[in-house]
């Protein structure tokens, strides 16, 4: 993992008129992911007239154009060309951020809304935190709960609805959690809840529908369409592509103390400029993480 | 003004869209047949991409606290002011007093109504558009309520009895073709499921809204595979991965849905197609049961309609010039 990679060509694929796909890897990885934030930060920088949308995703990207005013042909040749300047992404730094996420795992509300669907999950007599346990064979809920909060996550793509932030942790892959979705969705997810599909890690940003194991709340909001607290003064959603999280698990009486800060208009997540390195942090994931959640302390 | 009496089953305030936003899971909103949008802006004097209202499958009762000149386009839904009937594709005036109502829907699926200045709510993110899913946009980010009451804009002079030509009006029918450029995922696809795919008449099932219409007919056949790491075990998963607006995924192979303008913006099922962005008007035309053909073309095929779509728009404008 220490040198840099041949990494198979891009596939190219048009949406109708308007869209151009780019799957850059079909299992996701980081270093993938971190390949589409480099192609689509240099897309977004040079902004050709005619690009309409730039949406960077786990293991892909898609582009919105207006082919009246940039020939299909002509945003091809500068996607390939791009891939080609990132190649493996190795040596490139991504300015982005560390936010700081509190959550109540086993919160009560969550696990009513799990009672609730039963029917729909895996194991009906144990709780999807439970469930998730037994199959990624960790010897209790607790254990469970250290690894999933002692590693961050790298948001590797931000969407399903308004503000919804897909997460990568980063450790490496013999290390990743992997949970199935519902069997059969929910029709109900309370707003904030930390979900687990597949191998990502999610916050539910509204209340509705959802497939993804529910392992706890956060007092954080990420979504806030009315732009009335302050961590939503400049846009109403928290998360960008590529913000590095760490989840910090509270006890119930923090829950409610960060509640009442929101419901005061005080709450503030915790959030510090970084950059991240693909290449020192494949070297040694554990030590690299650890001087990146410095700047919270 | 205009105060809601009544509001139908699901009314919205709607415009050309917002851009730009995609990338954090807000979608472009706006109408569903923009069009048929384009259509009834232009007939009272607006600018083609004003906030109108979008009546979905029953119109709603306004009264209205101002003279204005209004049109309704889209799906086939007589209008009646002060419950006297009145041609839909004509620009009609009202005065201050007047409760515009409608009558069954006859046709289509969605009527639009343009008003004179257009219905003035806030910009949100660059359009008025309601994404309600995202509490955001038009009108308390929602579809309207009894008493709610819009706000009108300025007109910029608009004249009662303006009318679309009958051959520039949006056709409405039960048996329609959908042209899509083939792609994404496709190859997850057997030659046997692809062929069933496009040679399939498809049912537009009930769950069809402003997110995605579903369809019913039979299972695509998969290509078998060793999921890749992240993708999830149904031959149908993907590692999560951005929806194109108009793209055609197909959970656990059957019933495909075709992602509209308020589109979850990305997700895990694989997309085998997507449909052109000017044939989504033939999509927001659709009720349910519509019969419907998925109809290939290539790129150049997709670039050739796309001209024709907006030389359409153009003889429009200049018919109502």
């Amino acid at each position: 993992m220490t040198t840099a990679t041949e990494v198979p060509p891009a596939r190219y694929s048009w949406g109708g008129d308007e869209f151009v796909f780019v799957e850059l890897a079909e299992a996701m990885s980081l270093q993938a992911n971190f390949r589409s934030m480099a192609i689509t930060t240099r897309l977004r920088d040079q902004r050709p007239d005619g690009v309409l949308e730039i949406c960077p995703a786990n293991a892909s990207y898609q582009v919105r154009f207006d082919p009246d005013v940039l020939e299909p042909a002509e945003l091809l040749a500068l996607l390939q060309d791009l891939e080609q300047q990132v190649g493996d992404a190795h040596e490139l730094a991504l300015p982005t951020r560390v936010l700081e996420i509190p959550v109540l795992y086993r919160d009560p509300w969550t696990t009513e809304t799990q009672m609730r669907f039963r029917d729909r999950h895996q194991d009906p007599n144990a709780t999807d935190i439970e469930y998730a346990t037994r199959i990624n064979g960790f010897s209790s809920v607790d254990e469970f709960i250290a690894a999933h909060s002692g590693s961050p996550w790298f948001t590797s793509m931000v969407g399903f609805v308004a503000g919804l932030p897909f997460k990568y942790q980063m450790v490496p892959r013999e290390r990743q959690i992997v949970v199935p979705k519902y069997l059969r969705p929910r029709t109900d997810t309370p707003k904030q809840t930390v979900g687990y599909g597949g191998c990502f890690s999610c916050i539910y940003s509204v209340r509705g529908a959802g497939g993804y194991q529910m392992f706890g709340i956060t007092p954080a909001p990420i979504y806030d369409p009315t732009q009335t607290l302050p961590d939503f003064t400049d846009f109403m959603v928290l998360f960008r592509p590529a913000d590095i999280v760490r989840f910090t698990p509270i006890d119930r009486e923090r829950y409610d103390a960060l509640l009442a800060d929101v419901e005061a208009g005080t709450f503030r997540v915790t959030a510090r400029p970084v950059e991240f390195r693909l290449q020192p942090f494949l070297d040694d994931p554990d030590g690299y993480n650890a001087r990146l959640l410095e700047v919270l302390k | 003004m205009i105060e809601i009496v009544k509001p139908g089953l699901s009314t919205t305030v709607q415009d050309a869209g917002r851009t730009g936003y995609y990338h954090l899971g807000i979608p472009p909103s706006g109408a569903l047949d923009q069009y048929s949008l384009r259509a009834a802006n232009l007939l009272v004097g607006n600018p083609a991409g004003a906030a109108a209202l979008e009546c979905v499958y029953m119109g709603p009762e306004l009264a209205f606290h101002a003279d204005a000149v209004v049109a309704v386009t889209g799906a086939g839904m007589v209008p009646t002011v002060n419950g006297e009937e009145r041609p839909q594709w004509e620009s009609l005036p009202v005065s201050a007093g007047d409760v515009l109502a409608f009558g069954y829907l006859t046709a289509g699926a969605r009527a639009y109504v343009a008003v004179s200045g257009g219905i003035d709510v806030p910009e949100v993110l660059g359009s008025r558009a309601t994404y309600a899913l995202g509490a955001l946009g038009g009108h308390e980010g929602r579809p309207l309520a009894p008493g709610d009451r819009l706000p009108i804009g300025a007109s910029a002079g608009a004249a009662a009895g303006r009318r679309v030509p009958d051959d520039l009006r949006q056709p409405l029918a039960k048996d329609v073709e959908v042209r899509v450029v083939m792609g994404l995922y496709d190859h997850r696809l057997t030659e046997a499921g692809r062929a069933t795919f496009l040679d399939t008449t498809w049912a537009l099932t009930p769950v069809a809204d402003r997110i995605g219409f579903r369809y019913s007919g039979p299972e695509l056949e998969t290509v078998p595979r060793e999921p890749p790491f992240g993708a999830g075990q149904d031959p149908s998963n993907i590692v999560d991965a951005p929806y194109p607006i108009g793209s055609i995924q197909v959970p656990g192979s059957v019933e495909p849905i075709i992602l509209h303008r308020d589109a979850v913006s990305g997700g895990g099922y694989m997309m085998i197609a997507t449909v052109l962005a000017g044939d989504l008007d033939i999509v927001a035309q659709s009720a349910p049961k519509t019969r419907t053909r998925f109809v290939e073309v290539d790129l150049d095929g997709a670039l050739a309609a796309r001209a024709d779509h907006r030389k359409r728009a153009l003889r429009l404008a200049e018919a109502l010039a």
